[in-house]
């Protein structure tokens, strides 16, 4: 069953040197329960993706389109009905674990407020089921330690923190920005393995934002990869990571170390990532790309279906073999 | 084998730490950063360093060129012992070793073009040269790391991080450098970003028979760069070998679970399984555990692990493991 169908997605903002179109006509869709992971480099719009969904694009932007979330558009609600479906339907966590919790308050105190405020706890109810939470996402001691201020934790317990006060309100749908690459690998680990069985348990869709696609193959089953505001690709994980029939995804793929595997040289991807002040003309890719040719820096291809996926490209998946 | 062009022996760093509310008679803490590390590099070879944050590589680095100053212990450079250097014999070293930094835009001043930075070291360690000739050497050198001479009056944030960092390679090549120690040189960028400064980097260590010391929290990409890899865990080397040794036959419990944790970008691997850390948490470096500072998050720590340090042993070919126990610790199966 869907829970988050996407529309012609677009983000734009106003600054003083021009228009910049951070999202260009995003389209998505996410069923219940089910993750999705969106891949891209920095600058490529997947931040801004997931802002607007949450209504936390910065005063200069706007979003058009549509963001159908269980049957209600969300895009563009004003804060106050916003404010209602947002705790409870979705959540989100933040990159970093020490500016996303306020340095001033304790635990008890920022992880109370939503349930005060959104189900009319009492203070009493509310610390006890915030010490359930602290339980569930593994902090030992909850008990002790939900007194205490953020600069008390390390980075891997605050954003444990972060985690359990997303889920305060069981939302539906968690929205997870990049919630590990400020942790070391072996934090990482226990962060991913985390929040994979808090889904199950929870029954909750996962939207992941990340540039890490060792996280991404462990954890999501379907796989969005986005270069300059645009979807290069869309499919499942597993289909994408074994055939990518896009240049871009075939690149990322071949750019990353791997452990598994002994290489004397790693494939770069040449060039540099577009300036969205001034995107290039025609395919977003196409002056990184191998295969570009004239039709590409005129014509921006559209996402089509292909055999199990979506790709946009003006090269058919055989020209590029 | 040839000799060693740099080596490490037991060095230490300690910084003092002063609580806030501390009163004047009260004795500062002790910060052990470093805890006697040793390790030889040989010229135009790879030393990489690893371990998580706080375990004390950059500490370590900084410590080797006394960017801090270390408490003990000796680095000897090409048969002088760095640490004894006065500060002139000091700066004149200084030309041979060269550093990249993590943050690109942050190790460039913002307040001067791109062609005075690259050019600074040269007029630091050589006034002889004329500005012409300066300014040459700073149009092959950013060249040669793929920026465009004619950029030179461009100011650092007109670029973007992969080229920030590529213009402080530059910066640090230009005095044509025996060793460059680049601390986290890759991890601000993006993958596709990353894989050209690593190749560039493998390139000009190829061209110009360059050493390197390459700090990195990632471990596949120290895997990929590497000659010689060392985990670092508190301030103590826990292991080093050879980068093939050290990933395929890993002997230290860290080591194993350091490297079963990297995620795999492949959605049908299936994880080894090895005896994961226990407590997710770091010690604190100003009281470390007795023993073997790893004993608190090891799932194969024992009374004697508590007790006394454990000693550094050779298992040969030049793999170190300072662990009690490595002979019956499981291999890593993958």
């Amino acid at each position: 069953m869907t829970l988050l169908s996407v529309e012609n997605l677009t983000v734009r903002f106003e600054t003083p040197d021009g228009t910049v179109n951070a999202v260009n006509d995003l389209n998505f869709t996410l069923d219940r329960g089910q993750s999705l992971a969106i891949v891209g480099e920095s600058g490529s719009g997947k931040s801004q993706t997931v802002f607007s969904l949450m209504g936390l694009l910065a005063a200069n932007g706007r979003a058009t389109g549509r963001a159908v979330l269980d049957g209600q558009d969300i895009l563009n609600l004003p804060p106050r009905e916003l404010n209602k479906i947002r705790p409870e339907k979705m959540a989100m966590v933040f990159q970093d674990p020490m500016t996303s919790l306020n340095p001033y308050m304790r635990l008890s105190d920022q992880l109370t407020e939503v349930l005060v405020h959104h189900r009319g706890m009492s203070k009493r109810d509310a610390l006890a089921a915030a010490v359930r939470m602290l339980d569930a996402v593994r902090i030992p001691e909850a008990k002790t330690r939900i007194h205490m201020y953020p600069h008390e934790l390390s980075g891997g317990m605050r954003q444990r923190v972060v985690i359990a006060m997303a889920l305060l309100c069981e939302p539906d749908l968690l929205i997870a920005d990049e919630p590990t690459t400020a942790l070391d690998v072996t934090v990482q680990e226990q962060i991913m393995d985390l929040l994979a069985s808090l889904q199950r348990d929870l029954d909750m869709a996962m939207i992941l934002i990340t540039h890490d696609l060792g996280v991404v193959a462990s954890s999501c089953r379907d796989m969005l990869v986005m270069y300059g505001g645009q979807v290069m690709e869309y499919g499942k994980t597993i289909d994408l990571f074994e055939a990518p029939s896009h240049p871009y995804t075939r690149g990322l793929l071949s750019a990353i170390p791997r452990l598994d595997q002994q290489s004397d040289s790693l494939v770069a991807i040449p060039g540099n990532p577009p300036n969205m002040m001034a995107p290039p003309s025609g395919c977003p890719f196409h002056p990184r790309c191998t295969y570009a040719d004239a039709g590409c820096s005129s014509h921006n291809p559209t996402l089509t279906p292909y055999q199990d996926r979506q790709r946009a490209c003006l090269k058919s998946a055989e020209e590029l073999s | 084998m040839t000799d060693p062009i740099l080596s490490a022996r037991d060095v230490r760093v300690t910084f003092d730490i002063r609580p806030r509310s501390a009163m004047p008679w009260t004795p500062s803490q002790k910060l052990k950063a470093v805890s006697g590390v040793s390790f030889d590099l040989m010229a135009g070879q790879t030393l990489g360093i690893v371990g998580e944050s706080g375990c004390g590589k950059s500490t370590l680095a900084r410590a080797l060129i006394r960017l801090v100053p270390a408490e003990s212990g000796q680095v000897i450079w090409m048969g002088q012992n760095l640490l004894d250097l006065s500060t002139s014999d000091m700066r004149r070293v200084r030309s041979d070793i060269q550093m990249i930094f993590q943050d690109p835009l942050a190790s460039l001043n913002p307040r001067m073009t791109i062609g005075q930075i690259v050019e600074e070291p040269l007029i630091t360690h050589h006034p002889e040269l004329s500005k012409s000739d300066r300014v040459t050497r700073v149009r092959e050198t950013l060249d040669r790391v793929g920026i465009l001479p004619n950029m030179i009056n461009h100011y650092p944030h007109e670029f973007s991080g992969g080229q920030c960092q590529r213009i402080g390679i530059a910066r640090a090549l230009i005095l044509k450098p025996k060793l460059i120690i680049c601390d986290e040189p890759v991890s601000a960028l993006d993958v596709s970003i990353q894989a050209q400064v690593v190749n560039l980097l493998k390139e000009l260590q190829a061209e110009m028979g360059l050493s390197l010391i390459f700090i990195a929290h990632d471990l596949s990409i120290v895997k990929h760069i590497s000659d010689h890899v060392m985990v670092l865990y508190l301030g103590n080397m826990v292991e080093l070998s050879t980068s093939a040794d050290l990933y395929a036959t890993p002997r230290h419990p860290y080591t194993q679970t350091l490297i079963s944790s990297v995620p795999v970008a492949d959605p049908r691997y299936v994880k080894p399984d090895v005896d994961k850390i226990v407590n997710s948490d770091l010690p604190s470096p100003i009281n470390p555990p007795s023993g073997c500072v790893f004993r608190t998050r090891c799932a194969h720590a024992t009374d004697l692990c508590s007790q006394t340090k454990p000693p550094v042993d050779d298992l040969g070919r030049g793999h170190l493991v300072a662990c009690h126990h490595w002979k019956t610790v499981p291999a890593l199966v993958s």
